[in-house]
């Protein structure tokens, strides 16, 4: 990658980002189509915008995922 | 300046309710019940899942905070604790748009997210305003020996943060970008929301790139008309 590229991909926005707020708001229902298979980020593409974007809600989202796909129901 | 673009005209298509999986609607009804019994039994069993995820998840963020050990440990328990208050305050709020389990984990999430940006400042590994340019090319990655051009963008970027970003986004930007402050400790700090953070960011890194594009440092046309 050369200087121009990282430099665009440093100051790269989304205009499709809904912001933290928005994606935080339907987190877990994204999170449940990803969990399925289905196609998430197309049905939200605003909030794949953002998830990619943001390192918190990002965090979130990964672990939330992480969450739901594994066994928390021992005692 | 121009108007943001943030908050595009996307709209989010929210699900509206609809019926409850089985699972989801047990949790419900156990949790919601006129029995006790019943419900203190939903309430431990639903409590013992959340402190086991938070757990989960302080030691997956592990790598990426200052907290360690057995405070580390507290934060799990706090997060659990307080995320099972908020789930049984916003319970008739669940509208069966995912699991129940899912959306009450997610106030897991959101605790361990919060009690991690306080607990930061207990032993921070960089002061505020410290403002650490040196490294902005190791968190660029740039390496001045292979892009010739590194010590010539990052002063460019540091002239235009410093020449024609306000001193709200200027303080904002060299915190989380320069200094690498974990935004969610910052908004602790200063008092704001996450969002309002990121939208500082947002709108400082679409007018340093305007002003790179007039500088010759980008094009306008390979980027996306971002």
């Amino acid at each position: 990658m050369n200087e121009h590229e990282i430099l665009e991909r440093f100051v790269r926005t989304d205009p499709r980002d809904v912001g933290c707020d928005e994606a935080i708001a339907v987190l877990h229902v994204y999170v449940d189509l990803v969990a399925a298979g289905q196609a998430a980020a197309d049905r939200y593409p605003g909030v794949a915008a953002h998830l990619a974007a943001c390192g918190p809600c990002g965090d979130d989202f990964a672990g939330l995922l992480a969450a739901v796909t594994t066994q928390h129901d021992e005692t | 300046m121009g108007a943001s673009r943030y908050h595009g005209p996307v709209q989010l298509a929210r699900s509206a309710p609809r019926e409850l999986d089985d699972e989801s609607a047990s949790w419900l009804r156990r949790l919601s019940s006129a029995s006790l019994a019943e419900r203190q039994a939903a309430e431990r069993e639903l409590h013992g899942r959340l402190i086991r995820i938070a757990r989960s998840e302080v030691r997956r963020r592990s790598a990426g905070t200052p907290v360690t050990g057995p405070e580390l440990d507290d934060v799990a328990h706090q997060a659990g604790d307080d995320a099972m208050l908020a789930i049984l305050a916003k319970l008739a709020e669940f509208r069966g748009e995912s699991r129940f389990t899912t959306w009450a984990y997610k106030f897991v999430m959101l605790e361990v997210s919060g009690k991690l940006g306080r607990h930061y400042w207990r032993n921070p590994p960089v002061v505020l305003d410290a403002e650490q340019w040196d490294r902005l090319p190791d968190r660029l990655g740039l390496d001045p020996h292979q892009h010739a051009e590194a010590a010539c963008i990052v002063a460019e970027v540091r002239r235009v943060v410093d020449a024609e970003l306000t001193a709200h986004q200027r303080r904002i930007f060299v915190a989380i970008v320069v200094d690498g402050i974990p935004l969610n400790a910052l908004a602790v700090k200063l008092g704001l929301q996450r969002n309002a953070i990121y939208k500082v960011i947002f709108d400082a890194r679409r007018k340093i790139r305007r002003a790179l594009i007039t500088r010759g440092y980008l094009d306008e046309l390979d980027v996306g008309q971002r």
